[in-house]
């Protein structure tokens, strides 16, 4: 019996002590895994706004088409303003591991600036858009358009405020167990939308023009 | 154990492993962008060539950047994303059968 103890306690794995440690990772790692599972139903979200856009995107009403409208110089700057801010929110959540407090607020915080450059950069082509006389209700193809796109919008503008909103809890209670999730949940949504945006950027603006 | 250590540092990521993801996305958003803008391949090509950058580029987020490869067993992230991609791709590639090559509908 004591035999089988010793063998017990000799199994422990390193990961088990190590998260022990923490108080209560078991709780913060399942938070995580949550957000994992809303991902995934946003993934289906897209999925069919996707769908809606492939199967609209000849149904121009005599209207203009994707080669008419998209002006691809802006809209390869927003893409890579996008993905410099997916690598700059990996770099918080390196400051974050190496304790550095002041690091990850400014990486958090080039990266909502990267962010808000992207929306308005999206909000101006939309402008131009609807001054080109391509409206929400021109078209079949514009309504998919604008909905997948703006959809995606709306996520960067969600997280912008959410991002936001963590910088300024950062700076009242440090980085703590419960700052550390938000943070690594932040910057999963934000590598999230990163990737949406390039399947829009394929999808909709590449084999629009080509 | 000091490999554990290592081992245990690598699962946030190092700077190298973002860095390679990140230089490997803005690669793989280039060549697609050349491609379009130089017009070297035209219809079915240029479509299938423009969805494989993309669906390389998601699988370097995921693994650089998202830190999939480093989940402990049982792995229950891998499980959902395998979940949410095969429920995505009947939603996206089921509608485009219907609606685009169905003679019956057209």
């Amino acid at each position: 019996m004591a035999q089988r103890n010793v063998n017990h306690a000799g199994q422990v794995s390193p990961a088990e002590l190590h998260s022990e440690d923490h108080g209560h990772p078991d709780m913060e790692e399942m938070r995580k895994f949550g957000f994992w599972i809303y991902l995934m139903t946003d993934i289906i979200i897209f999925g069919t706004l996707f769908a809606t856009y492939i199967v609209l995107k000849g149904n121009t009403n005599g209207g203009p088409g994707p080669a008419d409208l998209f002006q691809i110089g802006g809209i390869i700057v927003s893409t890579f303003i996008l993905l410099i801010s997916s690598y700059t929110s990996g770099l918080a959540v390196l400051a974050m591991h190496k304790g550095n407090r002041q690091a990850l607020m400014r990486w958090l915080g080039v990266t909502a600036l990267l962010g808000a450059a992207f929306i308005a950069m999206e909000v101006n082509e939309f402008i131009h858009l609807v001054g080109e006389g391509a409206t929400l209700s021109t078209s079949a193809f514009l309504s998919a358009f604008y909905t997948l796109v703006g959809t995606h919008g709306l996520h960067v503008l969600v997280g912008l405020v959410w991002m936001i909103a963590i910088i300024i809890q950062l700076g009242k209670h440090g980085i703590t167990p419960v700052t550390k999730r938000k943070v690594h949940i932040i910057s999963l949504f934000w590598h999230f939308l990163d990737v949406v945006w390039i399947f829009v950027f394929t999808i909709v603006y590449l084999m629009g023009v080509s | 154990m000091a490999q554990h250590e290592t081992a245990h540092e690598e699962s946030h990521g190092s700077l190298k492993t973002y860095s390679i993801g990140f230089l490997c996305s803005i690669v793989l958003t280039i060549i697609p962008i050349a491609i379009v803008l130089g017009g070297w391949f035209d219809g079915m090509v240029s479509k299938v060539v423009l969805m494989g950058a993309a669906a390389l580029q998601f699988i370097v987020q995921l693994i650089f950047f998202m830190h999939l490869r480093e989940e402990q067993k049982p792995r229950y992230n891998l499980m959902a994303l395998i979940l949410g991609i095969v429920i995505l791709l009947i939603i996206v590639v089921g509608s485009m059968w219907i609606m685009l090559y169905n003679m019956v509908a057209v």
